[in-house]
């Protein structure tokens, strides 16, 4: 019963930490899409907001990949802790 | 039906100091190190000024386009920061890159990523005191107030911790998710053609025909946009790092 609620909550716990995926999905939408314009306006600086853009993207990614993280350890990790502990 | 998804296998032991795991994330770095060393100076042999050859232009232009790239970012007084820079991008794309051979890439463990994050906060450390001296080092804690300062410590050791884990999550989110889409494929191929009747049907849901192509085209992002993209992240934010913490004053 304990082992089965252990597993549970680590399983509930690695979906929740996935709902990080939201915010930086949001936030790069945006992000491209105000290069898209940038790049309608002014064409000729398109390699410059490019890299700027995909920098850019790269550090908004960085509260998903800590969920994605924080899924990871709840899945393979945190199991063997929790029941190692029982 | 085995999923198998697992950290970097242990090869061996060495048996001293109670047993000193190597891990095929090591031999695997060893070789890429070996590897583009070897190339290195396969390629600088024999440097000419005139007619020069296929190899030295090859030679040439990559070093041209590592010197740009870090005059670009950081401006011309850095040339000394070229090499490790360039180090760091080739090492981070063949490691992301070799497991298209089938190998355990050795950036999909976290070990590697924090030891290069590691070297790069101790650089932006060193030049940080370099710039400002120790007091000035130990005053830039105290900005803009001094009640901040165990947020200014905390976001301080943030910057290592959160460069490693992005290069890590993307690696290894990719070869998670190709993993599963591998095991997918293949549980959908035995669902379907099982569907046929008699012996045809058997022998053709043994052999996984859906897996032939369709893991191609996502391996084009997981795989090459991915690796691409990680480590040329991961060295424009060294160059920006180590290049903002000399401008403070």
């Amino acid at each position: 019963m304990e082992k089965a609620l252990i597993l549970m909550g680590c399983a509930i716990g690695a979906g929740l930490a996935l709902i990080a995926g939201i915010g930086p999905g949001i936030g790069e939408g945006y992000a491209v899409g105000k290069t898209c314009e940038a790049i309608g306006r002014q064409p000729e600086a398109k390699s410059d907001l490019t890299s700027t853009m995909l920098l850019g993207c790269a550090i908004a990614e960085t509260t998903g990949i800590y969920g994605f993280v924080t899924g990871l350890l709840l899945i393979f990790v945190a199991p063997g802790i929790f029941l190692g502990m029982l | 039906m085995e999923i198998n998804i697992q950290g970097a296998p242990i090869l061996f032991t060495i048996p001293v100091l109670g047993g000193i795991p190597i891990t095929s994330t090591l031999v695997v770095t060893w070789v890429i190190m070996l590897l583009l060393t070897g190339l290195s100076i396969f390629l600088t042999r024999n440097l000419k000024v005139k007619n020069i050859s296929k190899r030295q232009a090859i030679a040439e232009y990559l070093v041209s386009t590592a010197e740009n790239f870090v005059h670009g970012n950081m401006g011309e007084k850095w040339d000394r920061y070229v090499p490790l820079i360039s180090a760091l991008f080739a090492l981070s794309i063949v490691s992301s890159l070799s497991s298209l051979v089938g190998v355990f890439a050795p950036t999909a463990d976290l070990n590697t990523e924090l030891s290069w994050a590691v070297l790069v906060f101790v650089l932006i450390t060193y030049t940080k005191i370099k710039t400002g001296g120790v007091l000035g080092y130990a005053k830039g804690f105290t900005e803009p107030i001094f009640v901040l300062t165990p947020f200014n410590i905390i976001s301080e050791l943030a910057t290592p911790i959160s460069m490693a884990f992005r290069h890590f999550g993307n690696i290894v989110s990719g070869y998670v998710i190709s993993t599963l889409i591998y095991a997918a494929l293949a549980a959908a191929n035995r669902a379907l053609f099982s569907l046929l009747p008699g012996a045809v049907g058997w022998v053709l849901s043994q052999i996984p025909l859906l897996d032939v192509g369709i893991p191609a085209i996502l391996s084009l992002y997981f795989d090459w946009f991915s690796s691409f993209m990680q480590a040329f992240i991961f060295s424009m934010l060294t160059m920006m790092y180590i290049a903002s913490a000399a401008e403070s004053d």
